[in-house]
């Protein structure tokens, strides 16, 4: 598929305003584990979406500059399963700030070591997104799978001894993880693990992909949709300042990467342009509120 | 020529007060203040009326908009909840507290301003060029970007952050956010800070600490039922609210 895809015409126009958020999906859907509510099908098996080149990695990056971007994220699949992710950091810290969004499970001490040295290098910030969806291993493991909870908190250990400061994102599949009160105790908990200045963002479930199939999809409400999409909401969405880099081509978010009919091209520039919201999981963005950016 | 640069007072009034006798000290011959008159401090019109008396000229910030136009909210462009917690209530108290004769004024400020300081082009605005309420952080907002947010100008000014800094860009163009007189920069330190242009100086801009009395301030908070968390800020130089939407060097400068 080299050229333009035919764009959904069905769904609410969001306006392209400009690019805030450039996201980098340097290991397509590769990842050491696979989370029964990953709403990309993500695993070590998974090869749909394929590792993106260190080439194809600093076009991107280019093109980013080129088109204003405000900053970088890389994602995946698992980032640090990318065998040159630290020069690619160093890459991306050399334009702008840079976000890595990870599981955390592979940040050992000397990738503590790099990263601390690569985010004192820069002028820029970097952050590290770690997800953990649970308090307790018998929260998290059975959705991130067994052993992960033991993994996650000892990296999050060792980036709290390095002085750093990473974002925990938490999914909310499971109810004892909704709410204020459960906010401030997770919280607490991530301070406990030695962070000094612990930072917690919470994500509504996204009910595509394996997610769909571990409890249910979304139901049909467009003209709902339509409704509550107001001008604010609207330019808050990531699709109005962001889109995704991908090896197979330029899509409008990161959640969207499976579906054909969000890729929009195979550069950049051919991307900034308006899009209809016409996928399932929109609904996630305009009612729940999700917003990716950090 | 001299000129001082202001922004973020949050009705700060006492530093307010301090930084014109300052500026006119240090030889000034303008001051420019760079919006958001209002939020976290107490008793808003104070700030307004020494501004109006003083005729500084004024780019609107999204707090003058959002009071001045009765708007639902502040508009600050936070995303946690946890600092939109705070801003609710800041923003219900300054909404609540100022006067209905300074809100048309608010509402009519001009949102930039384009200024020639002795030949060189500035560009006023609160946030960004494009938007009031965008954060322009110091380690979160790429020179590529500055450049192209310049267009003509050869100085953008700006504020929102609450963070002072600036930078000279690969095309000699300078940015400078000029802070906040109206919290403390986040360092421990009970001062707050304004830039003053000198354009015989070979730094043109530097950032001038001005103390003032903080501890009557953090009184005036407590009487008025401010959260004692904005009082501690004011008290300890940390920041203690709307945290979150720090990029992560700058989180990692503070306490909290």
């Amino acid at each position: 598929m080299t050229g333009l895809v035919q764009l959904r015409s069905r769904g609410p126009e969001v306006r392209f305003r400009w690019l805030d958020a450039l996201w980098i999906q340097v290991t397509g859907t590769l990842c050491n584990i696979a989370c029964l509510h990953c709403f990309i099908s993500c695993g070590p098996k998974a090869d749909q979406v394929p590792m993106m080149s260190v080439e194809e990695v600093e076009r991107a990056l280019r093109d980013g500059r080129g088109a204003g971007m405000r900053q970088v994220y890389f994602t995946g699949g698992e980032p640090f399963l990318h065998p040159q992710l630290q020069s690619l950091t160093r890459a991306a810290l050399q334009s702008a700030p840079l976000t890595i969004v990870t599981n955390g499970i592979l940040i050992d001490d000397e990738a503590v070591r790099w990263i601390a040295e690569e985010s004192r290098a820069s002028i820029y910030s970097l952050d590290l997104r770690v997800s953990l969806d649970g308090m307790t291993a018998a929260q998290n493991d059975p959705v991130r799978g067994r052993g992960t909870f033991a993994q996650i908190v000892e990296a999050l250990q060792r980036l709290g001894r390095a002085g750093l400061s990473p974002v925990v994102t938490v999914v909310e599949h499971d109810k004892g993880l909704a709410g204020a009160e459960s906010r401030a105790q997770f919280l607490q908990f991530v301070g406990g693990l030695g962070i000094r200045q612990p930072r917690v963002k919470f994500l509504p479930l996204l009910r595509i992909g394996r997610e769909e199939r571990r409890t249910h999809g979304y139901q049909e409400r467009n003209a709902e949709l339509a409704a509550q999409l107001t001008p604010e909401v609207a330019g808050s969405l990531l699709c109005a300042s962001g889109r995704v880099v991908t090896a197979q081509g330029v899509y409008t978010c990161p959640i969207l990467i499976e579906h054909a009919d969000a890729r929009l091209g195979t550069r950049l520039e051919q991307t900034l342009h308006p899009i209809h919201l016409g996928w399932d999981a929109c609904q996630t963005c305009v009612f729940d509120g999700l917003r990716c950016n950090t | 020529m001299r000129a001082a640069f202001i922004g973020g007072v949050y009705s700060n009034w006492l530093a307010l007060e301090e930084t014109l006798r300052d500026a006119r000290r240090r030889g000034a011959e303008a001051v420019y203040c760079l919006g958001d008159l209002g939020a976290f401090g107490p008793h808003p019109d104070r700030s307004i009326e020494i501004l109006r008396a003083a005729s500084v000229p004024t780019v609107q910030g999204n707090y003058d908009d959002a009071v001045g136009n009765d708007r639902p909210d502040c508009g600050c462009g936070y995303t946690d909840p946890r600092d939109n917690h705070y801003a609710r209530i800041s923003y219900a108290y300054t909404q609540e507290k100022t006067s209905s004769l300074h809100k048309p004024w608010l509402a009519s400020l001009p949102t930039r301003s384009a200024l020639d300081l002795d030949g060189t082009r500035a560009l006023l605005v609160h946030g960004s060029p494009r938007e009031q309420n965008e954060f322009l952080w110091e380690t979160a907002t790429p020179d590529h970007l500055l450049e192209q947010l310049c267009g003509d100008a050869d100085v953008l000014l700006c504020t929102h952050t609450g963070l002072h800094w600036q930078r000279r860009l690969p095309s000699g163009k300078r940015v400078v956010n000029v802070g906040a007189l109206g919290r403390p920069a986040n360092d421990g330190r009970t001062c707050v800070w304004y830039a003053l242009l000198d354009t015989a100086a070979e730094e043109p801009f530097r950032f001038i600490p001005i103390d003032y009395d903080h501890l009557r301030l953090a009184r005036e908070m407590r009487e008025e039922k401010l959260p004692e968390e904005f009082a501690l800020t004011i008290l300890t130089g940390w920041w203690t609210t709307c945290l979150e939407i720090l990029p992560a060097k700058e989180r990692l400068r503070g306490r909290f």
